[in-house]
């Protein structure tokens, strides 16, 4: 049985956001959740009552994501970084933390970001990252920590990134 | 494997940003009629009410006791699961339930979309739109309505299958002693609606045994 899609647009939303942030600028991030969410709208009723809904819209959310990018390279740079966060723990500084995360994930060589958009903002696991990205399990795992190892070194010491073996 | 990356909480920015990117798509997803059922739940004196509609019209008025979650779940399976939650719609089914709350509307005039019922039920509950407000009727009356004296007892089941309580008004059946007979609100939004509509309705207090 299927859910309604309101509750796929509740359950995922924000999944799919940090996706197109990570691989996007703001404004074409922004076009990219729409864009996914239409397209998921018109397929939902032919999709399987088992799939993985989460992977489906990451698969969708990517393919949307990869044709702007061949459009145009994103427009994140160092100077659009926020400014360094204040030792303070108000929400939204949070936001600000978040969105300094979502940028830096951008400033990754594509396939490093690819993958640890899909893997720490989409949840997806590395299987499933292999078949978006037709490449193998192992060099997505690579990709992941040789992209964490990167953000790593911007000083980057966020929560979304704890899971590391 | 873990899933705190899943469940990690929007902030306030995310949440913001969301809000607004549903109501975008909530709009565009209607200019190309990619949403087959859309919803919206109101504040009522009977508790809130879930209204759903297709293009056709309303499709289901829903009591907070049969739990709108699950009402909607049978919506995705029987109709669609092309549904959005769209607030800015359903605005003259509000205004008439509020005008019927207060007392001032006795008729409801709205466009139905009777396709969760079969076509027997589908006569009787529309019907049941021809019991004048603060009139009740029998079970056994409103088969003798439709030709089919002998069908009482499916016709309770249409009252009880009602996919529009309140605009369809199945409370305004009884049982031939008068007593109430059931209700899918529950007996106690049943005995409120035919007090609202004639205040000196006394049915409650009669039972069968």
């Amino acid at each position: 049985m299927k859910a309604p899609f309101e509750q796929i647009v509740h359950d995922y939303g924000l999944n799919v956001l940090r996706v197109c942030r990570a691989v996007l600028d703001e404004h074409r991030a922004q076009d990219a959740w729409s864009e996914t969410f239409l397209s998921a709208l018109k397929a939902y009723p032919k999709l399987a009552d088992d799939a993985n809904v989460l992977a489906w819209l990451v698969r969708i959310a990517h393919r949307k994501a990869i044709d702007e990018l061949r459009r145009q390279r994103p427009e994140v740079s160092w100077e659009q970084l926020p400014e360094e966060a204040e030792e303070t723990s108000d929400p939204a500084q949070s936001a600000v933390d978040n969105l300094q995360l979502w940028q830096q994930v951008g400033l990754l060589p594509e396939k490093q970001r690819l993958v640890v958009a899909y893997r720490y903002l989409g949840g997806l696991d590395y299987a499933q990252i292999a078949q978006i990205l037709c490449g193998s399990e192992a060099a997505a795992r690579r990709a992941a920590s040789d992209g964490i190892r990167k953000l790593r070194a911007m000083n980057l010491n966020n929560e979304y990134f704890q899971e590391l073996s | 494997m873990n899933s705190q990356t899943k469940k990690a909480a929007p902030t306030q920015e995310e949440s913001a940003a969301l809000d607004r990117l549903r109501e975008q798509l909530v709009a565009e997803a209607a200019k190309h009629e990619l949403v087959d059922i859309s919803y919206r739940i109101v504040d009522s004196p009977i508790g809130r009410l879930l209204l759903a509609g297709t293009e056709a019209g309303l499709v289901r008025v829903a009591f907070e006791t049969e739990g709108h979650e699950h009402i909607l779940e049978v919506l995705a399976e029987k109709i669609s699961p092309r549904i959005l939650k769209n607030p800015r719609n359903f605005d003259r089914v509000a205004y008439q339930l509020e005008q019927y709350f207060d007392g001032t509307l006795h008729d409801f005039d709205l466009p139905l979309d009777l396709q969760l019922s079969t076509a027997f039920r589908r006569q009787v509950q529309l019907e049941l739109g021809n019991i004048g407000y603060g009139q009740t009727r029998s079970y056994l009356q409103v088969a003798e309505h439709i030709g089919k004296p002998k069908a009482v007892r499916a016709v309770g089941s249409a009252c009880a299958t009602n996919p529009l309580p309140i605009v369809l008004p199945c409370h305004r059946v009884l049982r031939s002693d008068g007593s109430l007979g059931g209700y899918l609100g529950g007996l106690d939004v049943k005995t409120t609606l035919l007090r609202l509509e004639n205040p000196s309705f006394a049915g409650s207090e009669q039972r069968l045994f």
